[in-house]
């Protein structure tokens, strides 16, 4: 069980993407970067920045950026939204692109990308359902 | 969460004529050359006029209008600083007066920028008026923005909460015009919208009311508007279907039918009406041969609701898919691929880009039975000879 937010968390992530070849072959042409951000509510203060590197079907590095060095990557695409969210979207409970559409996850970036890529988009929920999450209060 | 987004709707015989008494000082026209020909626009300048307010006209709007074609409108729009937009045509008119208003508001915004995600403060400039001259896409009730990005031969979808139009003006005055074989194919859109946006995983309670309406109303009146496009009544309710049906999908979202139509039309330029209605009765039984009993359910209620058939569900769901085929037939659609005088070994030769395009459309994950690449495959494949869908 890894917590939702942590480094351990990313890595886990990382390997069910890279052990995923739904996904390798849904994004054999995806490349692009994002930040996750976790946005401040409930416990949780201050935001928290994953960093994810996808290309070409397989998560390249993972990173957790304290917000005081948030400058460290430019990433092409940042994805937003308090961790309730986040579990909605995890748990299948909210479809992500509805979830955008909605402004409930927060995306800035090339969104006419990000639906061109709409399978690869579906997998990556796959792969995030296959890291045994626990999420903080 | 979710929203339900609609515009001020006017509505029936004269409603042009609100345009005489609507705020504003400066009006910019969005839309095509074959328009003013007909004289539509002029119709819309007279109430203008009444009402003392400026206007300009932007008459450059192309079929599936281009991020360049928005971008020279909205350099106009900024050197003329209208408080209204008003687009005036179909959907492609439409679509380009709501990219228009985005960038004439954000000047350094790239058309294919507009995305939900973003704030664009668009009332800070101007408020936006459509009005359709088809009853079929809808756009006038919708925030969905389609543009072509020429130089990487591309739709792009596109669309803001921001881009649902304030007001929507439907004077049946505007589409008698309409010749028969346009009335049909975007009346099947009409149903396509309907129909899909009753049966996504995102459809609601605010988007079932218009959706079964919609399909009430297009069973009812297509073929009757395209049979004499001169009868007034079947026009007219054609034309509140096409808006009532926007009010649906535009909140619901599409599905299957136009994932697998808007696929066939980026290769085979298949107009957009015809190519999703195509499709449309092949994904129902696609929907309904699967495990969840939901979307027959969901379609045996239409079907009843639209006094289609009685009995269970199963029978119901397959009557409506028969009624599906049968007004599409009525008015002069094509019922396979075959029909449209494709090519077999073209169209087969092109079935793996079809299913590659289709697996990375939104409308296909909407819903509930959710079709892998074998899947869409065969459905392509089944299209083309008529042959049912029985997997």
């Amino acid at each position: 069980m890894a917590l939702f937010g942590t480094l351990e968390w990313a890595n886990k992530f990382m390997e069910a993407v890279n052990s995923s070849k739904a996904y390798e072959e849904a994004a054999k042409t995806w490349e692009g970067d994002f930040y996750y951000i976790l946005e401040p509510g409930g416990s949780l203060k201050e935001p928290i920045y994953y960093y994810f590197d996808l290309w070409h079907g397989k998560c390249r590095k993972v990173d957790l950026v304290p917000a005081a060095e948030m400058g460290k990557y430019k990433p092409e695409f940042i994805l937003a939204a308090q961790i309730p969210t986040w579990r909605k979207v995890a748990e299948k409970k909210l479809d992500p692109i509805q979830a955008i559409v909605t402004r409930q996850l927060k995306l800035q970036g090339n969104m006419s990308k990000v639906m061109r890529a709409v399978k690869a988009a579906q997998e990556l929920v796959t792969c995030v359902t296959q890291v045994k999450t626990e999420y903080p209060e | 969460m979710q929203y339900f987004a609609v515009p001020f709707v006017v509505f029936g015989d004269d409603s042009l004529q609100y345009l005489s008494s609507v705020m504003g000082k400066r009006a910019y026209i969005v839309t095509d050359k074959n328009i003013v020909k007909l004289g539509l626009v002029d119709l819309v300048v007279e109430e203008l006029k009444k009402a003392g307010i400026a206007y300009k006209i932007f008459d450059e709007v192309e079929p599936e209008p281009s991020t360049q074609t928005v971008t020279k409108s909205a350099k106009i729009a900024q050197g003329f600083q209208p408080d209204l937009v008003i687009g005036v045509g179909g959907g492609s008119c439409m679509d380009a007066a709501k990219a228009t208003l985005v960038c004439y508001a954000q000047p350094d915004l790239a058309p294919d920028a507009i995305s939900p995600s973003s704030f664009f403060n668009l009332r800070s400039k101007a408020r936006l008026i459509c009005i359709p001259t088809t009853s079929g896409t809808g756009s006038e009730a919708t925030f969905a923005i389609v543009l072509t990005d020429v130089e990487n031969k591309r739709k792009l979808s596109l669309g803001s909460y921001e881009t649902v139009p304030d007001v929507a003006i439907l004077d049946p005055l505007m589409v008698m015009s309409m010749p028969p074989h346009i009335t049909g194919d975007t009346g099947m859109d009409v149903l396509c919208h309907a129909l899909e946006g009753c049966t996504t995983t995102w459809r609601n309670r605010f988007t079932d009311g218009p959706g079964f309406m919609a399909i009430k109303l297009v069973f009812e009146f297509l073929k009757k508007a395209y049979d004499n496009g001169k009868d007034v009544e079947s026009r007219k309710e054609m034309m509140y279907a096409a808006t009532i049906a926007g009010t649906c999908f535009g909140n619901s979202m599409a599905c299957l039918g136009h994932s697998t139509g808007h696929a066939l039309g980026a290769l085979f330029h298949t107009p957009h009406g015809r190519a999703v209605g195509l499709y449309l009765p092949y994904t129902m039984e696609y929907l309904i041969n699967g495990s969840d009993e939901m979307d027959v359910a969901r379609y045996a209620e239409i079907a009843r609701f639209c006094k289609i058939a009685e009995g269970n569900d199963k029978k119901c769901a397959k009557a409506l898919i028969d009624a599906v085929r049968k007004l599409a037939k009525d008015v002069g659609q094509p019922l396979s691929v075959k029909d449209l005088g494709i090519k077999r070994e073209d169209y087969m030769k092109a079935v793996p880009e079809l299913v590659e395009r289709a697996v990375n459309e939104v409308m296909t994950i909407t819903v509930n039975r959710i079709p892998e690449a074998p899947d869409l495959e065969k459905i392509f494949v089944y299209a083309y000879d008529g042959k049912p869908v029985d997997f």
